[in-house]
């Protein structure tokens, strides 16, 4: 391993806000010689690096990835592999649950490795009532039992979170939230599970999975103004339906990957599990490389994103061809997210809320997006705007670029980052025959509020327009 | 027989149990919330071993465990639909819930007497006079089904 790994490792594992003292050359390689045991998220990174075959053997990026993890020459799709896992992540909707089960059940009373196990309050922040309270008072006892040091609570969405500081091309991460699919963004393996599953992996650190076939959208072409990543995603589950890639993994490639932002790619790997995807795959390139290097995490392992690059015009299940240039804003309408219509048959429903966050689109390109669309501008007196910053870093990034002051002028209520109103059961909950248009990624029946609310998914210009018209509008009617 | 409970396309986690429960001590507790956007009365007239009947993507969104377990706690063994979501059908096996992939479950209709012979791999539906085969779960999947989840199938083994 070289300095420079070694250099890089400690910044991976110390870079964080809470700890961003400069080390000189000298602490820097002391450090690292003594915590080569103790950094154990980049670890598999590093094995796998050693162990890396030269060769791909004509498999996908996403079949190479989980024959890595499975010590393989080879899988293929359908087969069900024993994998090592680099990460795991549960929140609190889930981690209460996943004790219970490892402890009562699995008669488990230690996890396998409490460095590779991250565990994120985002669903309810702040507490809203007594019952919650109690959840995030458990969760708070049990990292502090389990010696776990990647616990999180008021740092933001958990897959935000998890961009920023844990994700890295070619790992194989799994948590117990179904938006977890969002990493194959930046070119790792990631998948949703369920409690049961994460206990099993909390107890040994492996689990089995049935190595899924790759759908290969082809993305052609560049996005016209005012079509955005949220349009592409959108359009994608009208497409093969909410079903149409169950047990898939969704490749984005094509010439017009590259015209994509990471941020735009998030978005659209974030709600392939709206379609059912297990998984998701963006092949890293110039952009991903550039990305993790503003996150002040530098991504090094050259090796690993040629041989994922060679990747690339292996054999699939299929092929979709999609034409960025001919979208348009698109609406998914109550209540199923494959309920897609044009926002041109919508335009002018009126609204009562509308909703600027989430996992899928609570960035700082989608706050800028809002709030350049915002700026000297007022929401209609009958409407509410809610703005939740995805994380604490795109928080404090929007105050720095000054946006804050634009919602707060504009009349939003700006909230503290979490899963606020995208989850339905804390802040901005609706009443019967209430209508609210969002940048979340789920519009079931009841899902903010009572089952005869309504919720239309959109981009964040469009969910910004309507604010302002207090209808369903498309943004360049408030330009 | 048993009652069929009929559903339809895409039942997601969220109407299984609503987000709002979650934070509930138990599961029993949650229980009392099952399917509420969808039938605010379910979990008073449910009655333990009758079928839950989706049609496609049953158990999508959500990757809430608690979606099965409250299902499993009102005493829910077999749950029929054209096809599940991933996550959904993988916390059914590691509950000891059978998922039922078939197509039969279009056809069959809400309050239906029904049967599912596990053995046999036999559906009946005696209201329509109708029967329909399925793939009997063998191996692995039965181990875990017949110990009632995963969880107890690795205990199971432990203790041996």
């Amino acid at each position: 391993m070289s300095l420079f790994h070694l250099i890089h490792l400690i910044q991976c594992n110390h870079g964080s806000e809470t700890n961003q003292q400069i080390l000189n050359n000298e602490e820097l390689i002391f450090r690292a010689i003594l915590s080569q045991i103790i950094i154990h998220p980049l670890k598999n990174f590093f094995l796998s690096e050693k162990t890396m075959a030269n060769t791909t053997n004509g498999m996908t990026a996403t079949e190479y990835i989980i024959a890595q993890h499975a010590k393989r020459d080879r899988v293929k799709p359908g087969e069900i592999v024993n994998v090592s896992v680099d990460l795991c992540m549960s929140n609190d909707a889930t981690t209460l649950l996943t004790e219970k089960i490892i402890k009562e059940q699995m008669k488990t009373q230690k996890l396998w490795d409490p460095d590779r196990v991250i565990i994120i309050v985002d669903h309810q922040v702040p507490a809203d009532s007594v019952d919650t309270s109690i959840v995030q008072q458990q969760m708070a006892l049990f990292v502090d039992e389990q010696g776990i040091k990647n616990f999180h609570t008021t740092d933001g969405v958990c897959h935000q979170v998890m961009l920023e500081k844990y994700v890295y091309p070619g790992a194989l991460i799994l948590g117990a939230d179904s938006h977890t699919c969002s990493y194959g963004s930046i070119g790792s393996v990631s998948s949703g599970i369920g409690s049961t599953d994460l206990a099993a992996i909390w107890a040994s650190g492996e689990t089995w999975l049935k190595v899924p076939e790759t759908i290969r959208f082809i993305l052609n072409g560049t996005l016209q103004p005012d079509v955005s990543a949220k349009d592409v995603a959108l359009h994608i589950i009208n497409l093969v339906r909410a079903n149409g890639l169950t047990y898939k993994t969704m490749e984005l490639a094509g010439p017009g990957v590259t015209s994509l932002t990471v941020p735009q790619r998030f978005t659209i790997c974030n709600m392939a599990v709206e379609a059912g995807a297990k998984s998701t795959m963006v092949i890293p390139d110039q952009s991903v490389i550039e990305f993790f290097e503003t996150l002040g995490r530098p991504f090094i392992n050259v090796s690993l994103i040629e041989n994922l690059q060679k990747t690339q015009h292996s054999p699939c299940h299929s092929e979709i061809q999609i034409h960025l240039n001919e979208l348009t804003p698109q609406i998914a309408c109550p209540h199923y997210v494959d309920n897609v219509r044009p926002l041109s048959e919508v335009q002018g429903l009126k609204m009562d809320q509308a909703f600027l966050g989430s996992c899928t689109n609570g960035r700082i390109e989608d706050l800028r997006e809002g709030a350049h669309l915002l700026k000297g501008k007022r929401i209609a007196s009958n409407m509410k705007l809610l703005v939740t910053p995805a994380s604490l870093r795109v928080y404090k990034q929007a105050l720095d670029e000054n946006l804050i002051p634009i919602f707060l002028d504009a009349g939003a209520i700006v909230n503290h980052p979490g899963c606020s109103t995208c989850w339905g059961a804390h802040q901005g909950i609706l009443a019967p025959g209430q209508r609210m248009v969002t940048t979340g990624n789920r519009n079931f029946k009841g899902r903010a509020g009572s089952p005869d609310s309504e919720i239309y998914l959109a981009s964040p210009s469009v969910v910004v327009a309507s604010a302002i018209k207090g209808e369903l509008t498309h943004p360049k009617e408030v330009r | 027989m048993a009652l069929a409970w009929k559903f339809g396309d895409n039942i997601d986690t969220d109407q299984i149990i609503p987000s709002q429960y979650l934070v509930l001590p138990t599961i029993k507790d949650m229980a009392k919330f099952t399917m509420e956007p969808q039938n605010p009365d379910f979990s008073n007239t449910y009655k333990e071993g009758d079928v839950i009947v989706g049609e496609v993507n049953f158990g999508c969104g959500s990757s809430r465990e608690q979606a099965p377990l409250v299902l499993k706690e009102l005493g829910v063994r077999v749950i029929i639909a054209i096809d599940f979501a991933r996550i959904f059908f993988r916390n059914c096996i590691n509950n000891g819930i059978l998922p039922i992939e078939h197509p039969c479950a279009k056809e069959i209709s809400d309050q239906d007497m029904v049967s599912v012979d596990l053995a046999k791999g036999e559906i009946v539906n005696q209201t329509q006079n109708k029967t329909w085969q399925f793939n009997k779960i063998e191996g692995y999947l039965e181990e875990i089904l017949n110990a009632g989840g995963l969880a107890a199938y690795i205990a199971s083994k432990k203790g041996k």
